[in-house]
């Protein structure tokens, strides 16, 4: 059994390194973008996809087709990202992706974890393409709309309310940014997963203390999270966000009445320390100067050798 | 002199729960306002399919759209103001982006409810018209209130229902229920178009009485489907109309029925005159319907004054001539609304 662990969090390392490698490769031919996101939450899309998460083979093409529109009586072909997760089933996990603006980081988990192909990422931010710069569930393993921050954990919760209805055992997991947390909307869903009991729901949280102003102990200060996800009747763990053993436990603990909750502690500037110049303002990576620009791409190319 | 109109007492609350017996996919949710939406009784009877989801719209929003995506018809009951005023994002992006079969029954259209601007819908017809993939639809009487469950459940996508509750008048007969996107033909004549949706109607009908016997021909349609609003025999009505058209709605008159018919006569290039009697670009305040109808001038007598002022004959209808039309029309005497 023991084995068996040690195998996947190998593997899941190994992907969170190839993940970092792919995004940060794709950031410099792009001269710029969401960097630090990838470097924070790499783990997290290793233990989901590699892991936590029981679902089945993509049920959808490797290389996405083109945007077909949106959803709408006109448009009874729509196409749902969320296929890219396995077709659904009674005892299969669905994943409910919250942060749209993490899509890089999900088509590159997708890739390396086989459910997308490498040049897929060809057509992210492209005119045209279901790969969104924000994405929304035309996009690869995007199965709800959800850009509009604060939004899928309701979603989420009816999504578990209505399995239970129908007696499936499959859980509901869903990734969230902790700049959530500032939403009231998200205390609401917490109130409410608790009022009814739902423990097949499962948050893991992307806790890089990072937001789109700045640090967020300085924009809208949320701590203490754990506790008060806990008084609101969350299953909340505080964990290191790059430690697999960690996540795992926090997984052992999932109980059948209380959201799952895993804070996962993370830093932006993982695998990338040059990153920590730009602190506290990281959302983003754009370069300043050719120098700054040179000095990444020596970091990458390290990180390529390596 | 015609009978008189029967009231009806409440009748959404055994309605609804015959109509959903045989539906297991039709779930209710409510934000603390199940009795003020006369799902009490809905609750009680199924409680399985019924969750109570605490003063938090937002989260409702996101609930009934994830019970959508499961094959669950979520019927949301709450006060229209806190559906589309409160938690429009999530109605946008959660539920009507996805084109999810939820049913939005939003109370207290206008200023039926003395419960003042915080309570009283005045843009919601405005705001669902403009959101993509929204179905909207408005009950004028109890048998529309009845007759609206089957063709909402028959929208593959979100629909809002602009819903009475309380004592209402039945105003057209059981057999001739809620017909999608057709409007109610309920006088002939060829001078002047009146069209009218919800509580404005049954004051209409007074309105269109008086005038005719002035021997004013007024043509008064009831509209009872906001969008989708192709209705060929609107269109033909204010083509066909001498002198022009008047809308009252109950309702801000930026974005309702009023902009609707402006929209289709321009989209047609129908030249003629339309006056929108409506809240104009302002909000509303707590105090009685009939007060506020006079007050906004969404009664007949504005209406009788507008058609005088597009026929160019300037009359007038004193309230002595409004109540005889009353009388003769057995228009209603329900209860007051409160909270």
């Amino acid at each position: 059994m023991s084995a068996i662990q040690n195998d996947w969090r190998a593997d899941a390392a190994a992907a969170a390194q190839r993940m970092r490698l792919r995004g940060f490769d794709y950031v410099m031919r792009n001269n710029g973008g969401y960097l630090s996101q990838i470097c924070s939450a790499a783990e997290i899309f290793a233990f989901l996809y590699g892991r936590a998460m029981r679902i089945g083979p993509s049920a959808a093409p490797m290389i996405p087709g083109p945007f077909t529109g949106n959803p709408g009586p006109n448009n009874p072909d729509y196409a749902n990202g969320g296929l890219y997760n396995g077709a659904p089933g009674p005892d299969f996990d669905r994943f409910i992706f919250s942060p749209a603006h993490y899509a890089l980081v999900l088509y590159v988990a997708l890739i390396e974890h086989g459910r997308l192909a490498p040049e897929a990422l060809e057509q992210f931010n492209q005119d045209g393409s279901r790969m969104e710069l924000i994405g929304a569930e035309h996009s690869p393993g995007v199965e709800s709309t959800t850009g509009s921050l604060g939004q899928a954990l309701s979603q989420a919760m009816g999504v578990a309310l209505g399995r239970r209805m129908k007696g499936e055992a499959g859980a509901v997991w869903v990734m969230m940014s902790d700049g959530e947390f500032q939403e009231g909307q998200t205390w609401e869903a917490l109130q409410a997963l608790s009022h009814y009991r739902l423990g097949s729901v499962r948050i893991i949280v992307d806790v890089n203390a990072q937001q789109c102003d700045g640090a967020m102990a300085d924009v809208m200060r949320i701590e203490p999270l754990a506790e008060r996800a806990a008084a609101f009747g969350a299953n909340a763990h505080d964990i290191d966000g790059h430690d697999f053993a960690a996540m795992e436990r926090a997984l052992d603990s999932a109980d059948a009445e209380r959201p799952l909750l895993i804070l996962a502690r993370t830093d932006p500037a993982r695998g990338v320390p040059l990153m920590n110049e730009r602190a506290p303002v990281l959302h983003y990576l754009r370069f300043s100067s050719d120098d700054e620009r040179a000095r990444y791409q020596a970091a990458f190319d390290a990180m390529a050798g390596a | 002199m015609s009978a008189p109109l029967e009231i009806v007492k409440r009748p959404h609350v055994e309605n609804f729960i015959a109509w959903a017996k045989d539906r297991p996919d039709v779930v209710v949710l409510s934000a603390d306002l199940t009795n003020s939406c006369e799902v009490g009784q809905w609750r009680d009877t199924y409680p399985d399919r019924f969750f109570s989801m605490g003063m938090a719209e937002q989260n409702m929003m996101g609930v009934a759209a994830g019970l959508a995506r499961e094959g669950y018809t979520p019927f949301i009951h709450t006060f229209a103001v806190f559906i589309y005023r409160r938690a429009y994002d999530q109605l946008a992006m959660s539920i009507a982006y996805p084109n999810l079969r939820v049913r939005f029954f939003g109370f207290l259209p206008g200023i039926v409810t003395p419960g003042g601007v915080t309570h009283q819908a005045i843009e919601d017809i405005a705001i669902m018209r403009a959101t993509p993939n929204m179905t909207v639809l408005e009950t004028g009487d109890a048998t529309e209130a009845e007759s609206v469950l089957d063709v909402a459940q028959a929208v593959d996508g979100p629909c809002y229902v602009r819903f009475l509750r309380g004592e209402m008048p039945r105003l057209f007969p059981k057999s001739e229920p809620f017909a999608l996107n057709t409007a109610r033909t309920l006088s002939e004549g060829d001078d002047v178009v009146i069209l009218t949706a919800g509580i404005t109607t049954e004051e209409a009908m007074r309105a269109a009485d008086f005038l005719n016997r002035k021997g004013v021909g007024v043509r008064h349609l009831h509209v009872s489907t906001h969008k989708p609003f192709t209705d060929p025999a609107v269109l033909d009505a204010l083509k066909s109309c001498r002198y022009g058209a008047v809308t009252l709605e109950n309702h801000i008159t930026t974005g309702g029925l009023g902009t609707a018919v402006s929209e289709l006569m321009t989209d047609h290039g129908v030249g003629k005159r339309l006056i929108r009697l409506g809240l104009n670009d302002t909000y509303a305040h707590g105090a009685s319907r009939d007060y506020l109808q006079a007050e906004y001038n969404l009664d007949a007598k504005a209406l009788v004054k507008a058609v005088g002022e597009l026929t160019g004959a300037g009359f007038e209808a004193s309230d002595a001539d409004i109540n005889a039309a009353r009388a003769e029309s057995g228009a209603s005497d329900a209860k007051a609304e409160a909270l």
